[in-house]
Formats: structure tokens, sequence, C-alpha cells
């Protein structure tokens, strides 16, 4: 199948995902399973990895700052920009995308190969909107407050590792911090987080749900998933930039 | 009642239903038999709206389902119950939440009276007890009962079985057939089974249609099974010694 089936198929699926969920109750009770498995669950690994990347985007910013004539407040500077900018919306995506985008398309894949999809199907339910549209509806509502947990956490990481390692003092970090603050940077973060939130939700439900075959299918669609969704994101990622900043 | 007419069904320029007809009678157990790759899988799921079919038609009640309305469509796939192969049981689900599912969805029951449905239909598959146990923690049997369970919760007037007793052993086999045949009676449903158990055939065959190549290759009864010359039925049927001996045995009785 070539690529523009594929991107036509996926339009199809979204055409049939965007209804009125059939029970509103069900609905719910589908969303509130999906913010835990999808967003609650992905809290520790950006906790830890927001922290300690701060940590080493502060540390390496010091380090090749040698000239006495640039002041130490610009590694909170930098490390925030960088943290904003990018590592919290697109690099903390990637890692939700290879760990929410696998569990979506295996849990979606395993359902399809053992004929689930086919039992809600021919008992009335559209299975698209069931299975998918709260796993949206999650992501692009849960994602902003992880991503935003992975900013402060950056953010925070960089002021333990200047303290920590004596490199630049805490006062030195927070002056750079507040120095040229733009909100609209907050702005732009939370717009690319919101796309990379739809992003990862559906492209992994595609290749789950459309899965052909058994668990070695379902294997090698888990592994498709992660690698469009990240590739998606990081074109995605390159035209808002443009877009938002330029 | 579902009368199919000569339906054609294939898949990427290859055939398979030739032009198969068939009538299934509420209150009565119909089998779909033939050898692996013969049509009756997709027979079957195009008969509940699975596959479409490039030709032919099916008729439910009287109603072409080619020409549903949505509306139709929606009511009709409520009267239809169906267990799968491999009982496609919603496994992040407990037994109670599987059955009670096609009612969350399709009524606007309180919670008292669902769980007493669910309660009733568990316990008329002999399931008593296990409302909370997730399918995983079930024997082959049991997730047959619970999918038999959810099939019929919604009072269906049709229900399809692909291969209920595809891993099963004889004796529980025996008690899935049963249970089948005693609710299509109870309940006067159309009941269509996909079979390739032999013990099945004989036991609850009130009707048997015979599919070879993707045609229907013969069409009667348990007791017509066993007096058939045709030699493709015969060949498929009688493969095994025991059956050899038991079809002998009947016609040396009948004599």
């Amino acid at each position: 199948m070539n690529y523009l089936e594929h991107i036509g198929k996926y339009f199809i699926m979204l055409g049939r995902v965007f209804k009125k969920p059939q029970r509103s109750k069900v609905f719910y009770e589908a969303l509130l399973r999906e913010i835990e498995d999808l967003g609650l669950k992905s809290l520790g690994i950006i906790m830890f990895i927001s922290f300690f990347i701060g940590g080493v985007i502060s540390l390496q910013t010091a380090l090749n700052l040698e000239s006495p004539f640039i002041p130490k407040s610009l590694i909170g500077f930098a490390a925030k920009r960088s943290i904003i900018l990018e590592f919290a919306p697109t690099f903390c995506s990637i890692i939700l995308a290879g760990k929410v985008g696998s569990y979506i398309t295996s849990s979606i894949g395993s359902m399809r190969v053992t004929e689930q999809i086919d039992a809600l199907e021919v008992m009335g339910i559209n299975s698209l909107n069931y299975l998918v549209l709260p796993k949206i509806i999650a992501t692009v509502f849960f994602y902003p407050f992880l991503i935003s947990l992975g900013m402060f956490l950056g953010i925070f990481g960089g002021w333990v590792s200047g303290v920590l390692s004596g490199l630049f003092s805490g006062a030195e970090y927070i002056e750079g911090l507040q120095t040229d603050f733009n909100p609209f940077l907050l702005t732009y973060a939370m717009i690319k987080t919101l796309i990379f939130a739809f992003l990862i939700a559906t492209v992994p439900s595609y290749h789950g749900y459309y899965v052909k075959g058994g668990s070695i299918a379902v294997g090698r669609a888990s592994t498709q998933a992660v690698v469009w969704t990240t590739i998606l994101i990081v074109i995605a990622n390159y035209f808002l930039t443009q877009m938002l900043l330029t | 009642m579902i009368e199919v007419k000569k339906l054609y069904k294939g898949f990427e320029g290859n055939p398979i239903l030739k032009g198969v007809s068939a009538t299934f009678h509420p209150g009565k157990t119909s089998l779909i038999i033939g050898q692996s790759g013969s049509g009756k899988t997709v027979f079957l799921k195009s008969l509940i709206g699975l596959h479409t079919p490039d030709e032919g038609a099916i008729f439910f009640n009287g109603t072409l389902s080619s020409e549903f309305t949505e509306t139709e469509k929606q009511q009709w796939r409520q009267e239809i119950g169906m267990v799968f192969q491999g009982s496609a049981l919603l496994d992040s689900q407990t037994v109670e939440d599987n059955v009670m599912f096609p009612l969350k969805m399709f009524t606007k029951q309180s919670d008292e009276a669902m769980l007493a449905r669910v309660n009733f239909v568990l316990k008329r598959v002999n399931l008593e007890n296990s409302n909370k146990k997730l399918p995983a923690e079930l024997s082959g049997g049991m997730q047959k009962r619970v999918a038999i369970a959810r099939a019929i919760v919604m009072n269906p007037k049709y229900l399809f079985c692909d291969e209920p007793n595809s891993g099963l052993d004889p004796q529980t086999a025996i008690v899935i057939d049963k249970l089948i045949q005693e609710i299509t009676v109870e309940y006067n449903i159309t009941t269509v089974i996909n079979t390739h158990d032999m013990n099945s055939v004989m036991e609850i065959g009130e009707k048997i249609v015979f599919l070879k190549d993707g045609k229907k290759a013969w069409e009667g009864t348990s007791d017509e099974i066993f007096k058939t010359d045709n030699e493709a039925v015969v060949n498929f049927v009688y493969s095994s010694n025991l059956f050899k001996k038991v079809r002998e045995a009947y016609l040396r009785e009948t004599k």
C-alpha cells in the first residue's frame, strides 16, 4: 500500500472516530481509564527524565562557558529556553510516542487479532469511536499538564545541578530564568504539545486498528507506529517552529 | 428466519463463496460444515455484516439486509448475538462487565436491572460466582460460556457461532453444544453454527449445510447425513475410523 493510501485511510479513520459517543456514561468511564493509562502512568518517566536532562543541560552549558566576560546568568537563560522551547514539548513527546504509542498499538492490535474489535462491530458499536476517541481526548487534555510538569522539573533540575556542582550559584541561575521572559514561548510550547498529543494518540491507533495477522504482526505494527509517530512529531516540530517563531 | 440467495464473495480477485443459497429457521440449530478454506467463516461473516457480499442477497425475516437504513441496521445489530472462535471477550473487563456491555451501550436500564439480567444469563449458562473474574482467569469452556451469555443478554433473534467447540475437550464441547441448542429452542432463536466438530453434527445438527470450494455441496439433517451417498460429504464426515464404524452400525440397524 502506498503512502497516499495510508494517509487517506488515516483521515477516513478520523472521520469515524469523531462521532458523538453512543453512550456518554460508557465514554466517560473509558476516558478516565485512558487518562490513567496514557497520562498518570507516564508521570514517573517524564518527571525522572525531565529532572535529570534539565540538570545535564545546565551542567553542559556551564562547562562550555569558559569566558569570564559571559555572565553565569546565561546558564539559567539557556536552560529555560532549551527546556521550554524544545526539551519539554518535543523531547518528552518523543519519549511518550515510544511509551504510550507502543502501548496503544499493541492493545488495539491485540483486540483486532483476537476478534474483539469484530465483536464490538457485530454488537453495533462504532469501535473506532469507542476505542480511539477517549485516547485522543485523554492525551490532548492531559499532556499539557504533563509537559508543564516536565518544564518545571527540568528547570528545577538545572538549579539543583548548579547548586550541587558549584559551577554556578542558585541566584545566578534564577536571574537567568527571569531575564527576557517571553510568555509567548509557553503558548508556542503548548500549541506544539497539543498537536504532538494528537499524533501520539491517532497514529499508533491507526497502526493497531488496521493490523492484519497475529502477534508478530502486532509487534511489527507497534515498532512502525513508534517510528512513524516520531517522524511525524519531528516534521510537525519543524513546520510549527517556522510558522510560530519566524 | 434467514434466507441467503446466491451469495458470492471474493478477496483481491480470489473467489471464496460461489453462489451459496440456504435458509435457516427460528428455533432450529443449523450447522455449516466443510473443510478448512471451504468458505465457512466468510459465509458466517457475510451473514453478520462483517463482509459485504459481492453478489447475492441475505434476507432477515423477509427484509433485504443490504437495504437496511442506518437505524434499521443499528436495530438489526442488536438482534444479533455472536460467539467468536476465540470467544473475543474484552480482556480488560470482568465477566460481569463483558456481559453487561451491550446492555450499557443500548439500553437505558438501571444498574440494578442490568445486574439482574447479567446474573440471570450467567446462571443460564451455568456460570455463577464468576462475575468479578477476568477472562484470562477462566478456562476455555468458561470463556465460551461467557461469550454465549454476552451473545444472548440482549435477547437476540439470531445467534451465530464460529467454531464454538474449538480448543475444548470432548466433554466440555458437548456441554457447549447442548447449551446452544437449549437456548435456541427456549428463546426461538435462529442459530447458525460453523463447525468442524463431527460430534456437534451428530448431536445438534437439525439442519446441516456442507460447503465445498465455496459452493453448497449438500444440505440435510443429522439423520440424513448417515444415509447420504454424496461422496464429498461421506469423505469429509466419515474420515475417522470411529465415525465410519458408527455409520456402518447405523446403516445396519436401519436396513
